[in-house]
């Protein structure tokens, strides 16, 4: 039922050669087209990274100059420095790095099991369940922050825990935004796999439980990994809420702590903030670099499957 | 003593009783329903229950005090700056979808026109703005449109042309903000075409061309009706994206010049957490449901019809 669309692998063979030439003439310059066309949108889409990298090598003092924006003429690593040696840095760092890894482990704990759960062991509900996971995700945290901001201070009323301004309140905030998504592309992982598979192991005495470990997790282990990487770029990228529930120093994460320490009233240091900004898009960067099939697999599923 | 005296039929009846606890546990529906207990749970608590607590404090007054009922609403629908949000909020995310449409099947088309073996790398790094955190991406904007160092006016200055406000002035400030929208989006409508276009049969092409159709007839006749559904449905998933979005106007302009950028997500958090006022807060949000509701309609009915086709 639900099908997986994966541009992961290696797209399908070109076309067949043309047989007359003026098909051939016509195919050489629709594809010099293509080429210049792609060159003029990598450009549009590169620009603003290009142009932090270009920034962050620049000394305030030529930033202020106003010479060429587009070149570096005395390249610097000094902002690279100061910002990595940078005690609040090194908080914001460290609280984006632990949350992101605990909430992509709680999201995994709870979505495969509920995944496999509710794609092959039907129960009472279980189809409006499936259908209310994908509702969920469709739910903006636009239209929840403020409900749960109030939730957490009716919270510190009645048992006298202080959850806002903490880092790990956002350890019960992520998992409202992966884990309905992980859940859902888990589904149709699992849904995937021939039932042959898992009625063969049930047959062979195996137990519900195995049946997940040894046979599903395995053989789902692409869609797995496309969930982790999605929990984990959500979870790094998350900006609204860190930005409602949480305001001293030493508990921001990443994005929030650049914007409000770096930014000092109308004192904006440029060089530092776009090296702070590359920085901080430098992990989901760098997984993506790496990962790239399991990235766009994780993203096409979400949207394509049904 | 008096363990001894017990009937020997209630002995069974226990045991009994005990075998159908065990076998209750030990069925297939209950393992299922303990598997999917944490997320019903997360779900429940954190989702259903503030969605729902949500409407409860639209109905209160500032200090939470007093039911007010409806007046959170009314005292909205007075405001100009609330109509300028709707109506911001709707031009934003109509255009930037319908550009972001437009763009990612443009792009989708040249990557799948070129070789296959370069395709993966034009792919790859035309995929970045959606990688980057917008947040982070939307600061290197924000210098890009800096008021005395914007790098777009130095080029256009040194072309000829004046310097733009990008973000001083409010038809500019919302040119920008659809633009970095659109900047953001795009890639993800790209590599969403590319999907569905490889899996257009070839034949149908060939058929077409022996028929003497042109690339356009093609791609109206052939590519367009072969997508449509993975176009719709990309389209209504961003356009929730879009229209419930807050980093974007947040880090660029912050609602501003004059709230002549806000939209429901920034103006809640404005009026919700920076001024204090939690229900007014919830109320504004609670006013993206409606359109939120239809698309999520559209999105669900052709999930569960393509489902039941397979």
């Amino acid at each position: 039922m639900m099908t997986v669309v994966t541009a992961a692998s290696p797209s399908s063979p070109t076309r067949s050669a043309p047989k007359y030439g003026s098909m051939k003439r016509d195919r050489t310059w629709a594809l010099r087209w293509s080429y210049f066309f792609l060159v003029l949108f990598a450009i549009f889409f590169l620009l603003p990274p290009i142009y932090m990298l270009i920034t962050s090598l620049k000394s305030s003092a030529e930033i202020s100059a106003a010479t060429n924006p587009w070149w570096v003429s005395n390249p610097t690593l000094s902002n690279y420095i100061d910002l990595i040696g940078s005690r609040d840095y090194q908080i914001f760092f460290r609280n984006s790095a632990v949350v992101s890894i605990v909430v992509v482990t709680i999201t995994m704990l709870i979505a495969v099991p509920a995944a496999f759960a509710l794609s092959r062991m039907r129960f009472w509900g279980s189809a409006t369940l499936a259908t209310g996971v994908f509702l969920t995700y469709l739910i903006p945290e636009t239209l929840l922050f403020i409900p749960l901001f109030k939730m957490m201070a009716v919270f510190n009323d009645w048992t006298g825990i202080q959850l806002i301004n903490r880092w790990w309140v956002l350890l019960i905030l992520y998992p409202t935004l992966t884990v309905p998504f992980c859940t859902w592309i888990m589904i149709g992982y699992f849904a995937s796999i021939p039932k042959e598979l898992d009625e063969a192991a049930i047959i062979d005495g195996a137990s519900w439980m195995q049946t997940l470990t040894k046979i599903f997790i395995p053989v789902a282990l692409p869609g797995i990994i496309a969930a982790t990487i999605f929990a984990f770029t959500v979870s790094w990228a998350q900006f609204l809420y860190p930005l409602a529930f949480t305001t001293s120093t030493s508990e921001l994460v990443l994005p929030v702590g650049i914007i409000t320490s770096l930014i000092k009233g109308d004192v904006f240091n440029w060089g530092q903030i776009m090296t702070g900004a590359l920085l901080g898009a430098a992990p989901p960067l760098i997984i993506y670099a790496f990962l790239m099939d399991y990235y766009i697999a994780g993203l096409t599923a979400g949207a394509t499957k049904g | 003593m008096v363990d001894v005296a017990a009937p020997p039929s209630l002995i069974a009846s226990r045991s009994r009783q005990r075998r159908s606890l065990r076998t209750w546990l030990g069925r297939k529906s209950t393992i299922a329903f303990f598997l999917a207990l944490p997320l019903i749970a997360l779900i429940a608590v954190l989702v259903v229950y503030p969605a729902i607590y949500a409407v409860h404090l639209a109905m209160l007054n500032k200090s939470m005090e007093r039911f007010v009922g409806f007046s959170n609403f009314t005292f909205l629908f007075k405001r100009e700056t609330f109509w300028m949000v709707v109506w911001q909020s709707c031009l934003f995310a109509i255009t930037a979808v319908l550009f972001k449409a437009i763009i990612g099947f443009i792009v989708a088309h040249f990557v799948h026109n070129i070789p296959a073996k370069g395709q993966r790398k034009w792919r790859g790094m035309l995929l970045v703005p959606w990688v980057i955190p917008p947040a982070m991406s939307c600061l290197a904007w924000l210098w890009l449109f800096d008021p005395s160092y914007s790098a777009f006016n130095w080029l256009l200055v040194k072309l000829g042309f004046g310097a733009i406000p990008w973000t001083g002035d409010a038809d500019w400030a919302r040119f920008s903000v659809i633009l970095v929208n659109i900047w953001i989006g795009a890639p993800f409508f790209m590599i969403m075409y590319l999907a569905a276009l490889k899996s257009v049969p070839e034949q149908l092409y060939e058929a077409a061309e022996i028929d003497g159709a042109n690339w356009w007839q093609r791609i109206w006749y052939v590519t367009l009706p072969m997508m449509r559904n993975i176009i719709a449905i990309t389209a209504l998933f961003s356009l929730i994206v879009t229209f419930a979005n807050f980093d974007i106007v947040r880090v660029l302009t912050a609602g501003g010049p004059l709230d002549k950028t806000h939209i429901f997500g920034t103006w809640a958090f404005r009026v919700g957490i920076e001024g204090g006022d939690i229900p007014l807060g919830a109320s504004v949000s609670l006013f993206m449901v409606p359109i939120l509701a239809v698309a999520a309609i559209f999105i669900l009915r052709d999930i569960t019809k393509r489902g039941s086709e397979v």
